[in-house]
């Protein structure tokens, strides 16, 4: 059977399933990328990430169900669907002993590009990655921001309409971060479509829309807006003053607290709105030790949404998926 | 050797004159690039002190230096008083994690761990005990049969994780342990590293996630081999707020710092 895309859409799954042996690491997964959409797709370590990556790449054949990408069906057309996308891997595969130039040269020529068009792409690729007239360096001496640019580069060398990135910026610093997640509001902006996987919290913001995955089924689709307020209900509450480590053991007792976690020298806690405000949790803390307590309301985080999905995802409880386009 | 928590704990009120972990005034060159350019902060036990810093400021050689891996051109690197490159009894109670850690790849998640608790001489109950609950920590549980080979570069991470942590020792250094693990792994990794720095461990922790930086007691801001800022992640925010920065977060901060330091 072979999937058809509806205009608009970039990546379309129905049902995509990946069993090795009697694991599941992909259930039924099904979602809808728009063109020009940046998509997070979050999850666990083992969640079953990558393997829907290398489904929709045209890397692994699917045990079960469908998918297009760019309109080409994984299975009928893997092909058509290579040449269509651009992958950025965890291990970026660059030639370190290489030239910053000729990396990008191999890429494209693989891509089937040539001479003076593969020259000029090339070029003004290194701009675009500011990268600009840093062609005969050798590759592995660019720190790993640089690196990872260039590899974000070669990924884009055949004009591709969708790109998958796979953790692109794993152990990468805050400032290269930053620079690396402007040139991919840039390429969303000219219309090519971002499916991305990140353990920043942070980036995922920046995505429209974000997918959750927890072992291996997709529990949560939507914006990073509309999932806190789904997933969140609790009351975040960050609480600083002397002794709260001793003293959070006993408060995480305390009918009504769902987590305390310290952060800093600060605890951060989610309690139950109905039962708990900032007020009596300040009283449950002095009562168990602490001093010059002072505690604040502060806004969910996508960091509590993943915590919340993955505790309850794992108990089978999760809501259903809301929010497809 | 193999000292559980509590021992650990009572060792402090004895040795609170010495830090636990000293860097004063490291230096070091790499042919035309100097990595430690004069770097020095000290670590008390029950102190969880945060490395962060660009891509090449020297974090990881400064590492590598307090583990007595490399040779210092100048400077000293001390270890509860020892030196780490001359004194070899500083390696029974120092734990390290490199960023390229060794596992055995043809061996399971279960079988690595076993190998590094036989390392640390582990009696088989607290092996039994620590095992179980970092792999619960680290939701490895259910590939406890996986070969390491076959797991996914997060998954990696943690395992070796798992068997740095494996043997309680009174120092410990890891660089860059969270790369690629997932936020619930990770938060639950803090909690432990709280643990055991409530029990007395002092701990160096190199990290790109600024999160994680304010989970810290202290952080170093290293730029160029030198360090450029210090102090508690709280006071440095509130610095840096009534320096004209409204509601920063430790991200902003960084950026400032180390474009400031550019400029």
């Amino acid at each position: 059977m072979s999937a058809t895309a509806p205009a608009g859409l970039a990546i379309t799954a129905r049902g995509l399933t990946r069993r090795f042996g009697t694991f599941t690491a992909v259930d039924r997964v099904s979602f809808e990328v728009e063109q020009g959409e940046i998509f997070g797709y979050l999850g666990a370590n083992g969640a079953g990430k990558s393997t829907t990556i290398r489904m929709l790449i045209g890397l692994l054949q699917p045990s079960g169900g469908t998918a297009t990408v760019a309109g080409h069906d994984i299975a009928q057309r893997p092909d058509a669907v290579k040449a269509s996308i651009g992958y950025m891997s965890q291990k970026f595969s660059l030639y370190l002993d290489l030239p910053v130039m000729e990396n990008l040269l191999f890429f494209g020529a693989a891509y089937g590009l040539t001479g003076k068009a593969l020259r000029a792409r090339a070029d003004e690729l290194l701009e675009r990655v500011d990268l600009a007239g840093q062609g005969e360096i050798t590759t592995g001496d660019l720190p790993g921001g640089l690196r990872q640019r260039l590899a974000l580069a070669s990924a884009l060398l055949h004009r591709p309409g969708v790109v998958f990135l796979d953790e692109p910026t794993a152990g990468v610093d805050p400032v290269a971060r930053r620079t690396f997640w402007r040139l991919i509001r840039e390429l969303a902006a000219g219309g090519t479509t971002v499916f991305v996987t990140t353990h920043y919290l942070d980036e995922a913001e920046y995505c429209r829309r974000i997918g959750l995955m927890v072992d291996g089924k997709l529990v949560a689709l939507d914006t990073p807006a509309a999932l806190k307020k789904t997933w969140v209900p609790d009351r975040v509450l960050v609480a600083r003053g002397r002794g709260l480590a001793a003293a959070a053991a006993r408060v995480r007792a305390t009918p009504g607290v769902r987590a305390v976690a310290p952060f800093g020298a600060a605890l951060h806690l989610r309690v139950d709105p109905a039962a708990l405000d900032a007020g009596a949790v300040a009283a449950a803390l002095t009562a168990a030790g602490a001093e010059a307590v002072e505690v604040e309301e502060a806004a969910a985080t996508l960091e509590d949404v993943f915590l919340a999905a993955v505790a309850r995802g794992g108990q089978g409880a999760a809501p259903a998926v809301v929010g497809a386009p | 050797m193999a000292a559980p928590r509590p021992e650990v704990a009572t060792a402090t009120a004895t040795a609170t004159a010495t830090a636990a972990i000293e860097a004063r005034a490291l230096r070091r060159r790499f042919g035309a690039v100097t990595a430690l350019d004069g770097l020095g902060f000290t670590v008390a036990r029950g102190e969880l002190y945060g490395l962060i810093g660009p891509d090449g400021a020297g974090k990881t050689t400064a590492i590598r230096a307090l583990a007595g891996l490399i040779r210092l051109d100048g400077g000293e690197a001390r270890i509860l008083g020892l030196d780490p490159e001359r004194d070899p009894s500083v390696r029974e109670r120092l734990g390290l994690m490199p960023q390229q850690y060794s596992l055995y790849r043809d061996l399971t998640v279960a079988e690595n761990l076993k190998f590094f608790g036989r390392l640390s001489v582990l009696p088989r109950p607290v092996f039994r005990e620590r095992a179980d609950r970092l792999l619960a920590i680290t939701r490895l549980a259910p590939f406890v049969d996986r070969r390491a080979d076959q797991l996914s570069g997060g998954m990696y991470k943690k395992l070796a994780l798992a068997c740095a942590l494996l043997h309680q020792p009174e120092v410990l250094l890891l660089d860059e342990p969270t790369n690629g693990v997932d936020p619930v792994s990770r938060r639950e990794l803090w909690e432990l590293l709280h643990e055991f720095v409530e029990g007395g461990m002092a701990v160096v922790i190199s990290t790109p996630y600024m999160d994680e930086a304010e989970r810290c007691s202290r952080v170093g801001l290293v730029h160029r081999g030198r360090l450029l800022l210090e102090g508690p992640p709280e006071k440095l925010l509130a610095a840096f707020e009534q320096a004209g920065h409204p509601r920063p977060t430790f991200e902003e901060l960084f950026i400032h710092e180390i474009e400031g330091a550019a400029a």
